[in-house]
């Protein structure tokens, strides 16, 4: 059987992915630059086509806690939003974590702080790996770099979310979820016929009835449910975590880079290896869990590391904490939408190497 | 001749319903959530759709409504309930939805997700409880307290010129084409009581049908907030909140407003 | 005569708000004068007029009261 191969802008090729993931329902609101996802699914049939519900709802608020509705009824459940409408998503993803509750987060990102500008940015990694919401928890976070990623991500994202009960948050930009690039579509998935047993469904005769809640007033039962919670986040450190090497076995100096600026990093990776310099890229997949062994392995390969961010540096902290001071970490950024070249990426790189040699020279071959 | 028992099984008339749970109400002495409760657990005992019932806890005083209603159910993020809601009954259409809200989380910090879930005519029972305070937090002012009326964040009586009118939400979302059957009710006295529970049973009884949102307000007294003991709350209720908040259907099936939604009477 | 109705009341539950009193036709009802475990004074039937109407029990909002009928 031949493959069908699309051409498909990133936010459509992720709608149509979460039609045939089998998701049972989308709840969202408009916002630049992601309003085609809402769009594609309401002019997709999805009814006849699988089921799912598309709902546009009055807030992104209300979205949210509708996702909270669906999933606690054990129903695959997605929305999607971009910087802004993703801080409103904030009570809700907290409150869905809180609750152990499964569904999928789509955040692509725009520039900010507060309304700012509808160009693609980075600078929602501190909100998407840290929490962003109220209370010790976590986020699964996926960073595609390609439409391609972004599709497989959305089928991605449904399992981890369900394997784990945990909200998984595919964080993308603006650049990737309005190119355009050729895709490969996987094939129509079920959506979900068994209800997991913590899922309200309606109390069954002679059993009790099932809750759905993050509220657990005594402050032994909480610290249990967050004992719980880090469990089952060490977990998810333990097996999941994914990223992607370009040329790291004989790299001197590294670009560190997720999502769009990954694929500047790799030219700019590309330039520097054609001047002489063996630079090498480690993308990160899952921005938690982040690749913490990996940087460190390489903290003690390399004479330094350059993060590559469409932020002011957000990631670099990460790295850093991964590095422990063994190796220089720096970051290099534009941002409030604006995007950096290859070359000047580059040079940003060069505009280093002669410090990072001094302090810890490469070994020669 | 000494009197006979008549306390056997076959004389039993009224004891609480299987759609309660055996769990202690958290509830202060003569507060009218644990019979409002019961009156929506007696209908839903009564149409037999315990198993096929999901209901949506708010945050306020009724925020563990889930101990005590035995059906499965949702905690709901403060306000949020109406979405929450919306959310079950996209994914469960087959499946009978309430929530059950207070005045601060419907009609102040939920009033976005409660007029709108309404104007989509979401096939829900909204169950609000205005008792015109917030309870939990320690009576403070709700959108549906009293001109005058004090709390503890108008320790001088609600001035309405500073704070704002008290909001008839009820009669606003009577007025949307989404809501089928809206109505205000109370449940302090027997009559009032049963009168509540065949509005809650009517209305569940629409949802069935898919008819659109169906509300149902009790108006009931918060005697630890009101400072009165609560045989007092209850009369001081009749005596203040009814005048503002008059009993009776504002909706009904087929005739649209009654006395053109202005008031229930 | 047997009475018409009877009713029995979960002392330890009820935590004396009086609200049943009231709503009492035959005042079949008065408020104890000891106290149970949660230091409430409970409700007490104190004569034997009871119809069976189930008017306390329906305004218990503590649901402590359950109610016989002869039919």
């Amino acid at each position: 059987m031949t493959k069908e191969i699309r051409l498909m802008k990133g936010n459509e090729a992720m709608a149509e992915a979460a039609i045939l993931a089998g998701v049972d329902a989308y709840f969202g609101y408009p916002i630049t630059p992601q309003s085609e996802i809402i769009e594609y699914l309401m002019s997709a049939n999805t009814a006849e086509r699988t089921g799912m519900q598309v709902l546009q709802a009055e807030s992104e608020i209300a979205s949210i806690n509708m996702v909270y509705g669906a999933a606690g009824c054990g129903k695959r459940a997605l929305t999607s939003s971009s910087s802004p409408g993703i801080s409103l998503k904030m009570e809700g993803i907290s409150y869905l974590a809180g609750a152990e509750l499964p569904c999928v987060i789509v955040n692509v990102v725009r520039a900010g702080p507060g309304l700012a500008t509808i160009q693609p940015s980075q600078s929602d990694y501190f909100q998407a790996v840290k929490g962003g919401g109220h209370g010790d928890y976590k986020l699964i976070v996926l960073a595609p770099s390609t439409v391609q990623e972004s599709v497989d991500f959305m089928r991605l994202a449904f399992d981890l979310a369900f394997r784990y009960r945990n909200p998984v948050m595919i964080l993308t930009d603006g650049i990737i979820g309005q190119m355009m690039e050729k895709v490969e579509l996987f094939e129509q998935q079920p959506r979900l016929s068994e209800a997991p047993e913590w899922a309200t469904r309606g109390k069954k005769p002679g059993e009790k009835s099932t809750v759905v809640t993050s509220l657990h007033l005594e402050s032994e039962d909480m610290e249990q449910v967050n004992l719980r919670l880090q469990a089952k986040y060490r977990e998810v450190e333990k097996n999941e975590v994914r990223f992607e090497s370009y040329r790291c076995e004989d790299a001197e100096v590294l670009f560190v880079a997720f999502g769009s600026s990954a694929r500047i990093a790799r030219k700019a990776m590309d330039l520097a290896r054609m001047k002489g310099i063996r630079a090498g890229l480690l993308r990160p997949i899952t921005l938690y869990p982040f690749p913490v062994d990996e940087v460190r392995r390489l903290a003690g390969q390399v004479s330094g590391m350059l993060t590559v961010e469409m932020n002011a540096g957000q990631m670099v902290e990460d790295v850093r904490l991964a590095v422990n001071g063994r190796t220089p970490v720096e970051h290099f950024g534009r941002f409030g939408g604006m995007i950096p070249g290859p070359d000047e990426t580059l040079k940003a790189l060069e505009s280093r190497l002669e410090e990072w040699h001094k302090k810890q020279p490469a070994q020669a071959e | 001749m000494a009197e006979q028992s008549i306390i056997s099984p076959e004389n039993l008339v009224y004891k609480k319903t299987e759609v309660m749970t055996d769990r202690e109400l958290h509830y202060c002495p003569g507060c009218g959530h644990g019979t409002a409760h019961r009156m929506l657990a007696e209908a839903i005992d009564e149409l037999g759709i315990q198993s096929e019932t999901i209901g949506v806890a708010p945050v306020g005083c009724s925020v563990l409504a889930y101990y005590y209603l035995n059906v499965d159910m949702q905690e709901a993020a403060h306000g949020r309930a109406p979405a929450v809601a919306t959310g079950i009954k996209r994914v469960l259409p087959e499946k009978y939805v309430f929530t059950y809200q207070g005045d601060g989380d419907l009609a102040a910090i939920g009033t976005s997700e409660t007029i709108h879930a309404c104007n989509r005519g979401e096939n829900i029972l909204i169950v609000f409880i205005n008792n015109g305070i917030y309870g939990m937090t320690g009576g403070q002012m709700a959108p549906t307290t009293l001109p005058g009326m004090k709390s503890s964040t108008c320790p001088m009586g609600r001035d309405v010129k500073t704070m704002g009118n008290p909001l008839k939400i009820t009669e606003l979302v009577a007025q949307l084409p989404g809501t089928y059957y809206v109505t205000r009710q109370s449940v302090h006295t027997p009559g009032n009581a049963r009168k509540a529970r065949r509005a809650m049973k009517k209305a569940l009884e629409y949802q069935k049908e898919n008819k659109g949102t169906c509300l149902v307000e009790v108006v009931s007294n918060c005697p630890s907030g009101w400072k009165m003991n609560p045989v007092d709350s209850n009369k001081w209720m009749e005596e203040n909140m009814f005048p503002f908040y008059p009993l009776g259907d504002i909706k009904v099936p087929g005739k649209g407003l009654v006395n053109g939604g202005k008031d229930g009477r | 005569m047997a009475a018409k109705g009877d009713i029995i009341i979960d002392i330890e539950r009820c935590k004396g708000c009086q609200v049943c009193l009231d709503a009492c036709p035959k005042d079949v009802l008065e408020m104890s004068k000891k106290v149970n475990a949660k230091g409430y004074q409970y409700t007490v039937k104190v004569n034997s007029d009871c119809t069976g109407c189930a008017n306390c029990a329906i305004v218990c909002p503590d649901a402590v009261i359950k109610v016989y009928r002869v039919k």
